[in-house]
């Protein structure tokens, strides 16, 4: 279980190229399912709009497993992420269309720490509004 | 309805130890469109140095709120579940989560306070195996739209 990042050829201040993410309604009702949370705002446009949302919203933990995904895909090991956090700063409103919405994710080194570990800060945006912020991930690369 | 204060320092603990299987793992990739083999292929996962399949880093929510959820759902809280939305999310990694754990979690309400119109509360949980290995530590905070209004 090694990253295949290393450590060495890592600069702080480095940005790893932002990747986009679809998210249909369908997505919402797998994750719905997967993660156990059927909380209706993520499948119920007349239940979300009844409690005063725009339409029906991702769930937050689905924007974070795309920010999560991210930061795996780049360390080469889900593994090597010893801390992941974020704030979700906006919603993101899917609407009931085949084109859905996208989440944008980048990302920058932003410190190199002790122990080969980096602190790589994320940013995602959907319909040009920022849906995470204080975004952060520590990998243990290589 | 502000939210009672009272619950802060409660602790929940998991009524059953939770079974991490790798058919729950695949399922849990599927849906957030991961299609990395390190989640559901036992070999691929195994040539990468892990003992069985990896669960993705935001996987341990599936199981993390076992306990809260008794909390939130308690009327004298005074939670109107309707109006909540997700905050804040944080994973602290002991050890990678994988398909053959048996983990336990042990919920703590750490804060309650209000931020403007919302009632915001965090809830730290500490998820070991059954044997008391530390595998995670989770800190959720959720927002009650309105709640202090």
């Amino acid at each position: 279980m090694t990253a295949t990042v290393k450590y060495d050829e890592v600069e702080a201040g480095q940005e790893i190229p932002a990747a986009e993410y679809r998210v249909r309604r369908v997505n919402l009702v797998m994750y719905a399912g997967a993660s156990g949370d059927f909380n209706p705002i993520h499948w119920n446009e007349r239940f979300a709009k009844a409690v005063g949302l725009p339409d029906v919203i991702a769930h937050g933990m689905y924007t974070m497993a795309q920010g999560g995904r991210f930061v795996t895909d780049w360390a080469g090991d889900p593994a090597a992420v010893v801390d992941y956090g974020v704030r979700f700063s906006s919603m993101v409103v899917v609407p009931d269309d085949d084109e859905g919405t996208t989440i944008t994710v980048s990302g920058v080194v932003e410190e190199k720490l002790g122990d080969k570990r980096v602190v790589v800060g994320l940013t995602a945006r959907a319909d040009d509004a920022k849906v995470l912020s204080r975004a952060r991930a520590v990998v243990q690369l290589a | 309805m502000a939210l009672n204060r009272d619950f802060v320092g409660r602790t929940y603990a998991s009524s059953a130890p939770y079974e991490v299987s790798r058919v729950k793992i695949r399922e849990f990739a599927a849906a957030i469109g991961d299609a990395n083999p390190i989640y559901r292929d036992k070999e691929a996962a195994r040539a990468a140095g892990h003992p069985d399949v990896v669960a993705p880093p935001t996987f341990p929510i599936v199981f993390s709120l076992q306990g809260g959820s008794e909390a939130l759902v308690d009327p004298d809280l005074g939670l109107n579940i309707a109006m909540v939305v997700h905050g804040e999310q944080r994973f602290e990694y002991h050890r990678p989560v994988h398909a053959g754990d048996e983990l336990v979690t042990s919920a703590t309400i750490t804060e309650i306070r209000s931020a403007g119109r919302n009632e915001l509360m965090t809830i730290r949980s500490e998820v070991t195996t059954v044997s008391g290995e530390p595998v995670c530590t989770t800190y959720n905070t959720i927002v009650e739209r309105g709640g202090a209004a």
